[in-house]
């Protein structure tokens, strides 16, 4: 089988060609496999559009804005937080 | 309408909407697969291109509905805080394996399906698209597992220092209920599935175009639609059967019936009497078709078995296996007890606040004696703890009568679609291929009205009502952000369908009995 090599740019723009190993070559088919696919992508292409704007919009938006950890963000620990649920359960 | 009122409809909205992309994602990767793999088996490009068709299609719906269950998350920690609490690991835990395996492993063998077409070997590609329809599987598998422990609290010890119920026994999370309901909605899925494939194919069939590809996609869609839908039937029998052990109150609630029987009917079709209640003398239905020994054969496996009514039920009136009358607990009893529970509660809170070791010790000994009604205390009257009859009994028939009609349309599909060139002749049998997808979902959104609306009032079974385990909340927080909610899962679905239908319209014109699909 033939070798695999990598050529690395450095910061003083010298060139170093170094042979693969079999990790480095399974991350670079990993990389071109999403990297291609990315980049073919036809339809994929508004959906991730979509699917970021979602996302965007759900942890941003909506989950700074309008719906906080109740229990997390006005507690500081878990015994203020079960003191509070008691209070809470028994007061009902 | 309260603030309880206001997070109730926030959290079916956001499960309703969530459901309208699950189901299909949990058939249609099935579906991709089996074409796949009867490409591999028999290097037919035409099986490529349908694998490719249908995969595009699961594409957008994954697309689409990924992460829309997240809302619900969110929703737990503002609105449902003190449940989030009382709950503890239990609930928490099959979630955080769901989000941290199952989704993890459905998204990596995702994007190998979509890209890795002759970048892996035609057998990894094949293994990443099963593993993709097993992970959407496994991920089903935590959520319900959580849901189930809600409806049959069990495998925890209640810790009042903690308030929390503390799991004791893991496995125990894999009750009956939970398997039933596992299976029940995925199998579910897979109907659901089959109805949407072949709605699709006909829609073809009556534009004339690639005939060949919507006949092959009718035979996969048909025959995993049968047998998904006669599991969904068999699991959905094991559920009653669970139910009437666990839930003997939503059975009652789903059949709308108030004082039961020995060999008691099932009501095929009726009207329930609105102002009948648990304590007056008026009639149970307007009117009503009843099977005879129907509900005591779907309830126990026994023609001639005793199945309580509501009114039976609260005034502590049951037999047992052996036909002899036995008293349960009556609905006024538990109320009485939960207060006790809850008395209890508060001395161990005093005794904690005072460091009195023997006070405590002997108030948590109180409370478990009367823990397993603790949700009881919460109610003034027993009118309290019966769920909405109306609703559930409608919801139960609308799921049944229109999973029947599903079992027809199946039979029929495959009937037709196996008789040579004829069912591509009759255009009104195509319409109504088309016409009954979206009463598919409905009666999958039915389903999980009859067994959320019937558990009512309670969001843990007997141990937490709703109206306990809200969070101290405004309303007007919950009504923007319900009206918020509303508006963007409705731009999704909206977004889903027109980007489908313009992918349908894009294959038709394209001749999908060669390999030349993205």
């Amino acid at each position: 089988m033939a070798e695999k090599y990598i050529i690395i740019i450095f910061a003083d723009n010298s060139l170093r060609k170094t042979r693969m190993s079999n990790l480095t070559v399974t991350l670079g088919k990993i990389w071109h496999l999403y990297y291609d696919g990315f980049r073919e992508m036809t339809v994929g292409k508004t959906l991730w559009a979509i699917i970021l704007l979602k996302l965007f919009v759900f942890f941003v938006v909506m989950k700074l804005l309008f719906f906080p950890n109740i229990l997390k963000q006005d507690y500081s620990t878990d015994e203020e937080r079960a003191d509070h649920v008691r209070e809470q359960l028994i007061k009902r | 309408m309260t603030v309880v009122d206001w997070s109730r409809w926030q959290f079916a909205l956001t499960a309703i909407y969530h459901w309208l992309f699950v189901p299909l994602t949990l058939g249609l990767s099935l579906i991709v697969a089996i074409m796949e793999s009867l490409y591999l088996k028999s290097k037919s490009e035409k099986w490529l291109a349908a694998t490719k068709f249908w995969m595009t299609l699961f594409g957008i719906n994954f697309a689409i509905g990924v992460a829309t269950g997240i809302i619900l998350e969110f929703e737990f920690g503002t609105n449902w805080s003190n449940y989030s609490w009382f709950v503890g690991d239990i609930f928490g835990a099959p979630l955080a394996i769901e989000g941290l395996v199952a989704f993890f492993m459905e998204s990596t063998f995702v994007a190998v399906m979509f890209f890795g077409w002759n970048k892996v070997s035609p057998r990894f590609h094949l293994a990443a698209t099963w593993l993709t329809w097993l992970g959407a599987s496994i991920s089903a598998l935590w959520i319900l597992v959580a849901n189930a422990w809600m409806q049959y609290p069990t495998g925890m010890e209640f810790d009042p220092a903690q308030m929390r119920n503390v799991m004791d026994n893991f496995w125990e999370l894999f009750s009956g209920i939970a398997i039933n309901k596992y299976m029940h909605a995925v199998f579910s899925g897979w109907a659901l599935s089959g109805v949407f494939v072949i709605g699709v194919s006909a829609w073809f069939l009556l534009k004339k175009r690639n005939e060949g590809f919507a006949v092959r996609s009718i035979k996969v869609g048909g025959w995993l639609g049968l047998v998904g839908l006669l599991l969904t039937m068999w699991t959905g029998d094991g559920s009653a059967v669970e139910v009437t052990k666990h839930q003997p109150m939503k059975l009652a609630a789903m059949e709308g019936l108030y004082h039961g029987g020995y060999s008691q009917g099932i009501v095929a079709a009726g009207l329930v009497n609105p102002s009948k209640t648990w304590n007056n003398d008026e009639d149970e239905y307007l009117f009503d078709i009843t099977v005879p020994y129907g509900l005591s054969i779907l309830a126990k496996h026994n023609l001639n078995a005793y199945v309580p009514g509501i009114s039976d039920i609260v005034n502590g009136i049951d037999v047992n296996e052996n036909g002899d009358t036995i008293n349960t607990v009556s609905y006024a009893e538990r109320i009485r007890l939960g207060k006790l529970a809850h008395e209890s509660l508060r001395a161990y809170d005093q005794a904690r606040a005072a460091h009195d070791e023997a006070g405590m010790n002997k108030a948590v000994a109180e409370l478990k004696e009367n823990y397993q009604f603790f949700g009881y205390g919460y109610f003034d009257s027993v009118d309290e703890a019966i769920p909405p009859v109306g609703v559930t009994f409608y919801s139960f028939r609308i799921m049944v009568i229109l999973g029947s009609y599903f079992l027809l349309y199946f039979l029929v599909a495959l009937f037709a679609v196996y008789r040579k060139d004829w069912l591509q002749k009759q255009n009104w049998l195509q319409w109504i291929a088309i016409i009954s997808v979206p009463f598919m979902w409905l009666c999958s959104e039915a389903g999980w009205c009859v067994a959320e609306v019937g558990r009512q009032p309670w969001t843990v079974q007997d141990l937490l009502p709703t109206k306990a385990a809200i969070s101290e909340i405004s309303s007007a927080s919950v009504i923007t952000t319900f009206w918020l909610f509303a508006l963007i899962f409705t731009v999704l679905l909206v977004a889903e369908v027109s980007i489908m239908l313009r992918q349908i319209s894009k294959y038709s014109k394209t001749n999908l009995e060669i390999d030349n699909a993205h």
